[in-house]
């Protein structure tokens, strides 16, 4: 595992001036996972979105490194495309074997969750050696926050708003790494923007697995979280420190409950509050007359955790 | 003249024999009737490992064009087939891959579109396609289909061109009849088709370069739209540049279209696919008993070879142009509506009617395509008037 000195000496391959908002985690988190691919060459894609949009203006570029946007739903199918081209290749002589590669497509919740789905699902299964990175913000943000299945519970989005009749989204958010974990693949795990040793420590796993590997990263968005820009970190944080987001990995079939998230199990989760409460989107499920969908936020928050330490054989 | 080997085979079979010739370094597809042997087959020559291509077997037609967007982009050779609700599935990708300019090819096996469900001939598949960007090149038999696919790298590979290459055989007629092709040696193919040099290719690592960005905002996503109208513009004079050369080396003639009794006839039908073949038969009969018909085939549909259609329907006193397919609520189906603008600047336009006919693999009886030559007799002579559109043999 890298040191945080070694790091600070590796290029960084996300070159700043693209148009991303202050504080946007999306950015952290391709700029710390790229850290940990080291030093071999990367080929990256990206599915539409926040990244893309922001990053792509025409005719300029943040990517250091080559670069493919397809569509919305397919970064994961381009990027198995790109992959099937270097073996191709390979195999037809025109790139020496002994040469290395490393394939990584992005996409945000919307793009790997709903849409991307079985794009991602039809890639994994197929073994491709690349790692899919998935930057979770919880909605459809480039399009204006509306809900997507990594919403939360409660919280507030364009297309689950709140009002007399409804309190924000109805339904559970989704466990996509669990999903994809199901596959059988080499390696899987859960980061958070907040926690950059632990996020390039498993960007460097994935990358050095031989097949394919997912990433789930919790990346804060400030517009659709509605919180302060300055604070994008420190609310990643409490997602991990209330147990909204535990930090995991799943390694060849073995669950295993990461460092920060391990340190829980003794010390005990953060109420889950200190994760709402300094966002916007959750305001009306704090009122009083809320108090019972917040205990099932709650109760849903404490099911995973407990579900997560059985896997982990916590 | 090259050597050549008579076989008894499939379209489909052909088809897939033309994709090895070609050695594509990756093939992504997804498997729908009636497209489906050639994935087999090619699954067979894979297994066998008679190619070094990288066959993927992708979960949908989307994800099988994102795939190959990725790998064109990547600098691979790349080829793919579909049909039907396949290509309609690939729809946005369609467009995608030929905006990225990526030289992708790909057959399909025309059969109808849903609903209701139906697995036989038409070509509303691709008709629907026809405004994607593509090159759209159409075979009649089996041996078209192995020709066109052999062209079509040459074609879609281009440094002038740039542009994706779909190469069209009807489903089940040509798909799946045993038909006599002649097929070439694999040198002769190999040098024919080329090496691919690709231009900015993902996998030049030390020149990284950015696909598929971001043009709106007043970006210049308009000037891009022109430069590929100037493309697929170029591409026509690239077809028949590359159909010469293969007329030279097969012995078979290729056109943009191709005309049968059309030097002095007075009754002419347009048709595209293997209808031709039915067409010409009854235009041959006719001649016999002294009607003056003809039949102009169209080969290339995208780019549209308006004038040499023009051109090769001057003189005659009525046309039909025979569409198997829709364009609903339009005047006409596609080839009607091609075949009208192509003649509006003609000195003589000719009438013109159209009929829609086959779809969902509805049969195409000689005697029907008769009946469309005695209606072009009854308009020459001015004993009906021309009727606009059709349905020929629904019942």
């Amino acid at each position: 595992m890298a040191t945080l000195r070694e790091l600070s000496h590796r290029e960084d391959r996300l070159e700043g001036g693209h148009r991303l908002c202050a504080g946007c985690g999306a950015s952290i988190a391709v700029r710390q996972i790229l850290l940990g691919a080291g030093t071999e060459p990367v080929i990256a894609g990206c599915a539409t979105g926040c990244l893309e949009v922001s990053t792509t203006i025409y005719p300029y570029s943040s990517w250091k490194v080559p670069f493919i946007h397809n569509a919305f739903e397919n970064s994961a199918a381009t990027i198995s495309g790109v992959e099937s081209a270097f073996k191709g290749l390979q195999r037809a002589g025109k790139i020496p074997a002994d040469k290395k590669v490393k394939f990584v497509a992005f996409g945000g919740d919307g793009g790997t969750y709903d849409i991307g789905l079985q794009s991602l699902s039809g890639a994994m299964e197929r073994g491709h050696d690349m790692v899919y990175v998935c930057y979770d913000n919880g909605a459809y943000m480039n399009t204006g926050i509306q809900r997507s299945s990594a919403t939360p519970k409660g919280a507030w989005a364009t297309t689950a708003e709140v009002g007399k009749a409804q309190q924000g989204k109805r339904e559970r958010r989704k466990d996509l790494t669990s999903i994809i974990a199901a596959h059988g693949i080499p390696y899987v795990a859960q980061g958070s923007i907040s926690h950059w040793k632990d996020l390039t420590a498993k960007a460097e796993k994935a990358f050095a697995v031989d097949g394919p590997a997912f990433l789930n990263v919790l990346a804060t968005c400030p517009r659709g979280w509605r919180s302060a820009y300055n604070k994008s970190i420190e609310h990643a944080k409490l997602g991990v420190q209330t147990g909204y987001w535990p930090l995991f990995e799943v390694e060849y079939g073995e669950w295993k409950l990461s460092t920060p998230s391990k340190a829980l199990v003794k010390n005990g989760l953060k109420p889950i509050e200190e994760f709402l409460k300094p966002q916007g989107r959750f305001r009306h499920l704090l009122k009083p007359e809320n108090a019972e969908l917040l205990a099932e936020v709650k109760a849903d928050v404490d099911a995973y955790w407990e579900y997560l330490l059985k896997r982990c054989g916590e | 003249m090259a050597e050549q080997k008579t076989l008894a085979t499939t379209g489909n079979s052909v088809v897939a024999e033309a994709f090895r010739q070609c050695a594509p370094d990756v093939v992504a597809a997804y498997p729908i009737t009636p497209q489906t042997t050639i994935v087999e087959e090619f699954a067979k020559i894979v297994a066998q490992g008679r190619v070094h291509t990288e066959y993927v077997c992708v979960e949908s037609e989307h994800s099988a064009m994102s795939a190959c967007i990725g790998a064109s982009a990547a600098g691979a050779r790349v080829m793919t087939a579909t049909a039907s609700q396949g290509l309609a599935l690939m729809w946005e990708e369609l467009y995608i891959a030929s905006g990225m300019r990526l030289p992708i090819v790909m057959a399909n096996a025309n059969r109808a579109l849903s609903a209701p469900i139906n697995i036989h001939c038409d070509h509303s598949d691709i008709m629907g396609a026809r405004d994607a960007g593509w090159i759209v090149l159409f075979a009649e038999t089996a041996q078209e289909a192995y020709d066109n696919t052999l062209m079509a790298i040459p074609i879609a590979e281009d440094s002038e061109v740039l542009l994706p290459v779909m190469t069209c055989l009807d489903g089940f007629i040509t798909t799946h009849s045993v038909d006599r092709v002649q097929v070439m040696d694999d040198e002769t193919v190999t040098s024919f088709v080329g090496e691919y040099t690709p231009e900015n290719a993902l996998l030049d690592i030390e020149n990284p370069v950015s696909h598929g960005n971001f043009a709106g905002l007043g970006g210049p996503y308009f000037e891009f739209k022109r430069s590929q109208r100037e493309a697929i513009d170029a591409s026509k004079a690239v077809v028949e540049r590359v159909g010469a050369a293969f007329s030279k080396l097969s012995g078979r003639p290729f056109g943009l279209i191709e005309t049968d009794m059309m030097d002095d006839a007075e009754l002419a039908i347009v048709v595209i696919g293997s209808t031709a073949g039915n067409v010409r038969h009854v235009a041959k009969q006719l001649r016999a008993e002294g009607v003056k018909a003809g039949v102009v085939k169209i080969r290339c549909f995208r780019p549209f070879p308006a004038t040499e259609l023009a051109a090769a329907l001057r003189g005659v006193k009525a046309v039909a142009v025979l569409d198997r397919s829709e364009s609903f609520g339009a005047e006409g189906g596609p080839l009607y509506l091609e075949t009208r603008s192509a003649l509006y600047d003609a000195e003589h336009r000719p009438p013109v009617v159209n009929y829609v006919y086959g779809l969902g693999g509805s049969d195409v009886k000689l005697e029907l395509i008769r009946s469309v030559y005695t209606d072009l007799s009854d308009i020459a002579t001015g004993t009906t008037a021309p009727a606009g559109m059709q349905y020929l043999g629904a019942r």
